[in-house]
Formats: structure tokens, sequence, C-alpha cells
């Protein structure tokens, strides 16, 4: 590798031997994570690879077996509400509650996250415009479009400026023209404010228009790791999808029952 | 691949202050104001639920009243059977709205609104705490639908100020428990075909153990253990001397409220900590 190596100042994210099992299954086997400030970083693989339960386990929403790992220098054990207050988090499903206004939604996150009340309505218009949903503020969000959905939830991961934000498949379910709007307010959104973002995600074109650095996780365990063009050299190809298929394997899809049915609710929600 | 990174960990030291981020009160009392608000909103935007579930109450006091009321065969005192009856039916109503309110925390869960809000630094107290007091809420909707029928069918309640804010702290109080107890069931089965299934189980046992609908003292002795350890005798016994008038205690008010508080606030520290295994 051509990068300096960081120190810890510079480091948002940084998992040590972190390690999560389910009964006689290992989901995350002892892995190692260093990403930098500022980042954009992708967890790549197929289903099962053990990419959402790293994230869940960074969010504190899901306790590690093994190892540990600190978010924006708080510790994943030792501070889970430190930590907890440094990111924003968008899940693979649908987070935005339909029987609230996108307004409404944005509001029970900014008191939750203790913005002071004389900033809370500027913060909530200001985070709509930047996510260019201000049109659709008092609209049910059951009413929105599945772009509108994601840049919601976006909004209402950013709410509170956290260091470091989580985003699980965001793109999931989208057509390409909302996958776009997508992807250009999360460039908008490290450009004004320098967020660390950790995004999974099985588009490996949104991957290398996105991401700074990518992993490609197969197993539990980190097969490759790099930029994208860093990728396609090691893997000796000009395709990203040919980068997938090298270090994850053509016959990896470990797709389940639950994995299929929580996409397609996703899908079905977002319309 | 990124080397074994140990030594370049800064030390997990906790904050200072994340003890206090947990247990400030300032904190709880505004994340539980949050949830309550967002709650209250959906309620006004649709209080359709409300009206569908006043149909039973209506049932067993038009039926059931005017029926078990002929007979004179049950001892309510002073009372004439429909005072005796309507607390009864107001605390089964309310059990009715909460018991199931465990329900919406699994759909919550299976939307992704639950995940979003324990990965927020909200006191997972508060979550509870906050759909605790949402459930009494609409509870109180609900028992106003239930006291204008008792006010049409002539039974004779008490409009005394206080008499009415000791039935809306009873209200509140029974919701708050039995949706707790509910949240609680629902992090332990975890699928709502589970959960609607045990929550058909809990909820006869409940009201039939209880006082609603005819005393204690001609229950069997084994029945009149299980009617001293269910809170909803408390609740009902709290309403009958409230809410109607020559309405009496069988418990005494102060016991009737020590029980349903402190039953609450262990629920509340039971289920908080049961909530996270929710959304693993």
């Amino acid at each position: 590798m051509t990068m300096q190596e960081p120190t810890s100042t510079d480091i948002s994210i940084q998992t040590d031997r972190l390690t999560r099992s389910f009964g006689s299954l290992v989901a995350v086997k002892e892995l190692n994570l260093v990403i930098r400030s500022g980042e954009i970083f992708g967890l790549l693989g197929p289903n099962g690879a053990g990419k959402t339960t790293t994230i869940r386990m960074l969010t504190t929403l899901l306790p590690p077996s093994g190892g540990t790992a600190t978010v924006a220098g708080r510790s994943i054990l030792a501070d889970p509400v430190g930590v907890r207050k440094s990111m924003g988090y968008v899940s693979q499903m649908i987070s935005a509650d339909g029987a609230l206004s996108g307004f409404e939604n944005l509001l029970l996150f900014a008191r939750i996250y203790g913005v002071p009340k004389v900033e809370r309505r500027k913060r909530i218009d200001d985070a709509l415009g930047f996510m260019g949903i201000s049109e659709a503020r008092d609209k049910l969000v059951r009413t929105y479009s599945g772009g509108m959905i994601r840049r919601l939830e976006i909004a209402q991961s950013m709410l509170h400026r956290p260091e470091v934000l989580f985003l699980d498949e965001p793109t999931i379910g989208l057509d390409p023209a909302a996958r776009h709007q997508v992807r250009d307010r999360l460039k908008e959104l490290r450009r004004s404010f320098g967020t660390t973002i950790l995004l999974t995600t099985h588009d490996m074109d949104e991957a290398e228009d996105l991401c700074d650095q990518i992993a490609i996780m197969k197993s539990g365990v980190i097969a490759a790791e790099g930029s994208s063009e860093e990728l396609k050299r090691q893997a000796n190809t000009s395709s990203m999808d040919q980068v997938f298929i090298h270090f994850a394997g053509e016959f990896s899809d470990t797709t389940n029952f639950k994995d299929v049915a929580r996409a397609r609710r996703t899908a079905k929600r977002l319309g | 691949m990124t080397p074994p990174t140990s030594k370049m960990l800064p030390a997990p030291a906790a904050r200072p202050n994340a003890w206090a981020d947990r247990y400030s009160p300032a904190v709880f009392l505004r994340d539980t104001t949050a949830i309550v608000s967002a709650e209250l909103v959906k309620l006004r935007r649709d209080p359709s639920e409300i009206f569908a579930r006043s149909i039973q109450p209506a049932l067993w006091l038009l039926v059931f009243g005017q029926v078990f009321g002929k007979l004179h065969a049950l001892p309510t005192g002073k009372l004439d059977y429909f005072s005796f009856l309507a607390p009864g039916i107001l605390a089964q109503s309310v059990l009715f709205i909460a018991i199931f309110y465990g329900i919406n925390v699994i759909w919550e869960r299976d939307l992704g609104i639950l995940q979003k809000l324990m990965a927020s630094p909200a006191p997972r107290g508060a979550l509870v705490f906050g759909k605790a007091v949402s459930a009494g809420m609409r509870a109180i909707a609900q028992g106003t639908i239930v006291y204008l029928m008792a006010f049409v069918m002539q039974v004779p309640l008490n409009w005394s100020p206080l008499a009415l804010g000791g039935v809306l702290l009873s209200i509140v109080l029974g919701a708050a428990l039995f949706s707790t107890f509910s949240l609680m069931v629902a992090c332990v089965v975890k699928t709502r075909e589970r959960f609607m299934g045990i929550g058909q189980v809990l909820t006869m046992p409940l009201f039939f153990a209880s006082n609603a609908i005819y005393p204690i003292s001609i229950m069997p002795g084994w029945l009149k253990v299980v009617a001293h350890i269910n809170p909803l005798s408390y609740q009902v016994d709290l309403l009958r001397a409230l809410m109607v008038i020559g309405g009496t205690t069988t418990f005494g008010i102060g016991t009737d409220l020590a029980i349903l508080t402190s039953t609450l606030i262990a629920l509340v520290l039971i289920t908080s900590k049961l909530y996270p295994s929710i959304v693993r």
C-alpha cells in the first residue's frame, strides 16, 4: 500500500480483532479495520459475509463476542452512549415512520439527540434543504418516493452533526435515478462536513463511484482491501464486478430466507 | 490488508460524563417526552383504533351488565351491579388496549424504526417508559368513551375533581403497567405470530382472575391468591373507590397506588434490560 500509516487522531473507526459468533457460526472473525477521518469506506461482500453484523457491532446494536472497536475515539464496549452520540445510522430497512411527516420524523430525533430547542427548526429545515426534500416537509412519509425516504433518513442521521455515518445498503431497492440522488447527497455531505462514512453495498459501481477505500468481506474476514484502482490491479482486471468475483468467489451467494424477505420488504416499502 | 492493530487503538476509556449521560433524569425526561409527543401525533392523526376498541366495553356494559344486573346474584355491597361493573369494564378496556402494545414494537422492529431509536443515545428506559406513557394517553381517550357510556347508562359517577384526577392516574398507571408487561413479552417472543397467540392467552386470565366483574370474596381459595397478585385487581379497586358515588376499596387507595407504581417501576427496569435484545 502507498498510504502513510495513520495516526490515532486521523482515525475515525478502528476495530481490533472484532468478532461475533451466533452459536457455532462465526459471522465476523477477528476483523481489523482502520478508517480515516473524512473517508468514505465501502464494506462489500456477498450476503452472509458479515457486513451488516460488523455495522451492527460498530453502532452498538449487537455486542461483539470478542475484540473491540472505537468509533470517533470512543470504545463501543466502554462508552456505547458516547459512540451513539458521535454517529448517525441508516439501517438497511426503512427506519422513517410513515405515519409522521418528514418534519415530525426529524423533530423526534432532534429532541432525542438533544438539539437545543431554539436551533431545532432551523437545523431541521437546513437538513431537509440539504437533502433536497424541503417541499415534502409536511407530507406524511408514507407518501414519499423511495429516494426521498432514503434522503430523509440520511437527513435524520445528520441532524446532530455526527463525526461518523453508518449506512447499511443505502441504495437497496431504489431505481437508478434515486440511487444517483442519494450518492450525490453523500458526496456533498462529506465535502461540506467532512463526515466519515462507512457504507455497505452490493453495487460495485456505487462502491467505485463513492468510496475512497473498499474492503471486500468473505465468510467474516477481509478478503481484500484498498482503493478501487488498487483492487483492480490486484485482481488484474478493469471491471469492479470481476474484482468482486475474484475476491468473494463466483459461488458466494449465501443468501437465506431472512435476507431475501428483508430486502424485498424494504424494496416494497420504497415502492 | 490492514495488519492487526491492537497497539494503535487508543485506550478505550469511558468519557467522564458517560454515566451521567445514561442516568441523567433530564435526559430521561426529554427522551420520554419526545417518544410520547410522536405517539400523540400519530394518535391524533388516526384515532380510529380508539373508536374500534370501544365496541367491546359497550357490549360488556350493555349486554353482560344488563343481564347480570337482573340476577342480583353477586354481593356487590351498596352498589348496584352496573355501578360495580363500570369501573371493572373501564379497567378491562385499558388492559385490552395496553396488552397488545408489544405488537407495535415488533412491527416497528420489522420496519427498522426501532433499530434507529436503539442506535440513538436515548436511554433504553426512556424508550420503554415513553411507550408506557403513550399507552396511558391512548387509554385516557378510551376511558373517556367508557365514562360517556357509563354516564348514558345512568351510573352514578363521581365528578369531584379529586376523584377524576385519581381515575386519570389509575388509567395511566394501569395502561403503562400492562403495556410495559406487553413490551417485555415482545422482547421474549420476538415475532408477531407468537405474540398474538400469547397475548390472547394472557388477557383472559388477567381479566377473569381479577375483581373486574365479580368480587374477590366469592372466588375459590386458589383464585383468590391469583387475584391478589394480579395488578388488575388493584387498578379495579382504585377505580371502584373513585369512579362511582358510594364506591369502596377492598385494599385501600394507598395500597392500590403503591402496588401499581412499584410493579410499573419493576417492569420498566426489567424491560429496559431486555429491550436491546429485540433488535439482535
